[in-house]
């Protein structure tokens, strides 16, 4: 059967913040570009984004992007590319004015400059003390950030093909990407979009996990897409456990409100974080507050009958500060757990947040592959499924929704160069597509098989049990015996639902197949890596270990095989910021 | 402790093989985490009937997704009480628009309504180096107006948007209307007044307030369809 076939210059998978700083780009300079998206753009996570965006405006008390930079290289846990994470301090302040520009409604200060809070690992002068470096919209950053850019797209009249989930990569036989398959939800037909480059803004994974703030959206299909074309994830053992998310339900709360002051509680009232973090205190990184919160709980030091959390304290801040700059967080409290944090203290678990590693790329957002960083022609990737890497081990509060816009603009940048260099989109392959329809036309004939629900619930948790905050070899080692039993199982699933229209089951099990490719990276890149380096925290190998370990994993899910690659130590103009010990 | 039973009748209709829409009844055993409607949707979907179809993602009311009609009225499943519901859960799709499948409605027209009135800051003015200035006093009248998730449940709420689809804005898009007047940013206040001016697009609002009633995020396109009229009858004098 031969697919209908779509034609434009560039297609790019993605409407959330990284996608949409891209299409504008793109759009603006009158490039014929569509943007593939699963949901309406502005349904997309970057709108569940709450706290801020970092840059060194210095609006509020003196700031520079050295200090970010450095900041952020030692965030990374010394696992972060210097050059790249130069490029994105530098371009910060000027990202920032731009997304006002564009009408994002920032909070404001009294002088009429955009507001700032102080977050997690943002520090004056090289880590001395803390700075307000987060620029802020309430606790609902994300969300007018989100809907700015795609107010600005409407303006510049970006072409979208809304709920439309990309399938498959398209490569031809020199290894160029030259399109993607795709299907249309409302009618369950497939096409081929021929273009002259792809750039995937397909955002994260968190859905791997049993406990995730993440939406349902989340399940990684960028990365399951680059891996089935035979490309690497970077880094993808990496993922962010973030301090404070809701008590059962995973729902985000802001690390904003430790930043506005509110701070962690245990059991015995004791404000811990003062006994692991002497000078960041509730503002030290998250992987180092997650770490801390963890021991709290297992040495018994944990809240509520289960000894399973602990507390976050804000009613010391005032009704009106949190009316003010949290409103949202109060509402979520209040709806989910009917707790008003203007009286009570709101009980919180460390719960898996933020991916870190992603399809490998430079901080020119093209796509890279291997060790000698080959550049995979025609492929871009921005945002979080991106590996870029900046975040390194582990990622700073606030630097994601600037990587966003910082790299989905220089992404956009580098294919307006790509586009001119090619007059016509290369020749599509002879079997274009039909992976992508195999797939479908066996879910869609299937008569027997395993539930979604029963093999994704089985990945979850065999995640959460064998490769969350804590890890060991023997967890690891059974985590991969595992998972990779999930795996077979994964490649019999059963959907009941065979129609066509709106076939939500479909879409899950299609998705499922990406996420499931995540999960396994994850546990056996884990396995491998025997130190510990920002979020990844093995209990048997304590420390980090610089000679051995300074350096990039990149999994193949072909035969499961990890290579490594050098940490970029060459930032593009100021020194290399050499490894230290990390202390806050 | 014993478990919870809940009855949910699903408003069902798929175009391929369903000559008319119908209602399915699933009765359905609660777990203590099953607090939200949207949990009990997606439990029916994982162990009783995949072929039930509706949108989700955020789960916490940002994203918009999963407006539906509950007991007659519009609400997002991720934010409903199951307890708030008494007796059967009656789920219908949001009302005036075209049904694509089973919950899933068409939201173009509602999209469109809201492109309409180019919603984006118009600024002609040079842009300075750094950000433009506006006051927090300026800043605190978007408040009540930019948290606006689009869902659409005030817009299919509303007695004149079901009857004038085509020349009334609604108001969800008259809401963002007001938010670019107000935003002391934008440049086009007159323009965007006169594109109000006319006896549909603004003014078959007869305040009824269904939309303000309705919003899960507590906003009120109402009030802000009142300061447009003021604004307008301010500038006619
Ligand atoms: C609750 C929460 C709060 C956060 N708060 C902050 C914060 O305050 N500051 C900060 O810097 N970072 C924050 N983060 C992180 C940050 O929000 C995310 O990393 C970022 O928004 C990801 O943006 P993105 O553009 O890469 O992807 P997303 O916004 O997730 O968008 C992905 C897009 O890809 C589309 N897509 C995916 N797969 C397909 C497919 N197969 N076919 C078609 N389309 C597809 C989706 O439809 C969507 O449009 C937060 C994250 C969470 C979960
Ligand atoms: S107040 Fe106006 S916009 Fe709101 S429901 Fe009534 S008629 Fe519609
Ligand atoms: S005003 Fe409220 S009900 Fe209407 S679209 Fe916005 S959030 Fe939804
Ligand atoms: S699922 Fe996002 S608003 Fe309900």
């Amino acid at each position: 059967m031969t697919l209908p076939i779509m034609k434009y210059d560039v297609v790019i998978v993605g409407g959330g913040g990284a996608g949409l700083r891209a299409a504008l780009q793109l759009s603006e300079a009158g490039v014929k570009t569509v943007v593939l998206s699963k949901v309406f753009p502005t349904r997309s996570h970057t709108a569940a984004a709450q706290g801020g965006i970092s840059a060194s405006l210095g609006n509020v008390e003196p700031d520079n992007w050295h200090w970010h930079m450095y900041d952020t290289v030692k965030g990374a846990d010394w696992l972060g590319d210097q050059d790249a994470i130069e490029f994105m301090c530098a371009q910060a302040a000027d990202a920032v004015v731009e997304l006002e520009h564009f009408g994002m409604p920032f909070d404001r200060l009294e002088n009429g400059k955009i507001y700032q809070r102080p977050f997690g690992g943002h520090m004056a002068d090289f880590g001395k003390k803390p700075v307000r470096r987060a620029c802020a919209v309430a606790d609902r950053t994300g969300h007018a950030m989100l809907h700015a850019l795609y107010q600005r797209n409407v303006k510049a009249n970006t072409h979208f093909l809304v709920e439309w989930m990309a399938l498959d990569l398209i490569k031809n036989d020199a290894g160029d990407i030259v399109g993607v398959t795709a299907m249309e939800m409302e009618t369950g037909e497939i096409y081929i979009i021929h273009a002259k480059a792809v750039l995937f803004a397909t955002g994260g994974a968190g859905r791997i996990y049993q406990y995730s703030t993440n939406a349902f959206i989340n399940t990684g299909d960028g990365i399951g897409m680059a891996m089935r074309a035979g490309l690497p994830v970077e880094d993808i053992e990496f993922w962010q456990f973030h301090p404070t998310a809701l008590a059962g339900t995973g729902i985000l709360i802001t690390e904003g409100v430790r930043g506005e002051g509110g701070y962690l509680l245990n059991a015995n009232g004791e404000r811990f974080m003062e006994r692991y973090a002497p000078t960041a205190k509730d503002l030290a990184s998250r992987d180092v507050v997650s770490r801390a919160m963890q021991i709290e709980i297992n040495e018994g030091r944990g809240c509520g009958k289960d000894k399973d959390h602990v507390m976050i304290k804000l009613d010391h801040l005032g009704r009106d500060v949190i009316e003010q700059r949290l409103p949202g967080i109060r509402e979520i409290s209040l709806q989910f757990l009917g707790i008003d944090p203007v009286k009570e203290p709101i009980p919180i678990v460390p719960t898996c947040h933020y991916m870190m590693g992603g399809i490998p790329t430079n901080y020119k957002g093209e796509v890279i592959d291997g060790v000698d960083e080959k550049i995979v022609s025609g492929f871009y990737a921005a945002g979080e499924c991106a590996c870029t890497s900046v975040h390194g081990a582990n990622r700073l509060g606030t630097n994601s929704l600037l990587d966003l816009v910082v790299f989905g603009k220089s992404a956009g940048n580098s294919v307006i160069d790509f586009v001119k260099t090619l007059p016509e989109a290369r020749e599509l392959p002879a079997n274009a597509g039909e992976e992508a329809l195999t797939r479908v036309t066996k879910l869609r004939n299937a008569t027997s098989g395993e539930k979604i629900a029963d093999v994704r619930r089985d990945m979850q948790v065999c995640m959460q049990q064998h490769a969350s905050v804590f890890r060991t070899q023997k967890m690891l080692d059974e985590g991969v015996k595992r998972i990779l039993e999930v795996q077979k199982r994964a490649s019999n699933l059963y959907v009941a639902d065979k129609s066509k229209v709106f076939n939500t089951a479909i879409v899950e099990a299609l998705e499922f197949a990406n996420t499931i490719e995540v999960a396994v990276a994850t546990m056996i890149a884990a396995r491998e890596r025997t130190e510990s380096r920002g979020a990844h925290a093995r209990e048997d190998y304590p420390d980090r270990d610089d000679e051995k370990w300074m350096k990039h994993s990149l999994f193949y899910s072909n035969g499961n095989r990890l290579e490594y690659k050098a940490v970029h130590t060459t930032p593009l103009t100021v020194d290399y910021i050499q490894p230290a010990k990390r202390v806050y | 402790m014993s478990k919870r039973q809940v009855k949910v009748s699903i408003y069902r209709y798929n175009p391929e093989v369903d000559a008319k829409p119908y209602y399915k009844d699933y009765d359905i055993e609660l777990d203590p985490l099953d607090t939200k409607l949207l949990n009990v949707l997606m439990k029916i979907k994982d162990l009783y009937d995949d072929s039930v179809s509706f949108r989700r993602s955020c789960r916490e009311g940002v994203c918009g997704s999963d407006a539906i009609n509950i007991n007659g009225r519009n609400g997002l499943a991720c934010l409903t009480d199951i307890s708030s519901i008494k007796g059967t859960i009656i789920l219908r799709p949001i009302p005036g628009l075209p049904v694509i499948r089973d919950l899933v409605v068409d939201m173009t027209q509602f999209f469109n309504q809201y492109h309409s009135i180019k919603p984006y800051v118009i600024d002609d003015l040079p842009l300075p180096e750094r950000e433009r200035i506006q006051s927090p006093e300026d800043r605190a009248e978007l408040n009540g107006v930019i948290e606006c998730i689009l869902c659409a449940c005030c817009s299919t709420a509303c007695p004149s948007f079901w009857w004038n689809p085509d020349k009334f804005l609604g108001p969800a898009a008259l809401l963002h209307a007001y938010r670019f007047i107000a935003d002391t940013r934008d440049q086009a206040t007159n323009e965007r007044l006169d594109e109000l001016n006319d006896p549909y697009r603004l003014f078959r609002c007869h305040t009824i307030m269904n939309c303000a009633d309705v919003c899960p995020k507590h906003l009120n396109p109402t009030r802000a369809i009142g300061k447009i009229r003021e604004i307008m009858v301010k500038r006619a004098v």
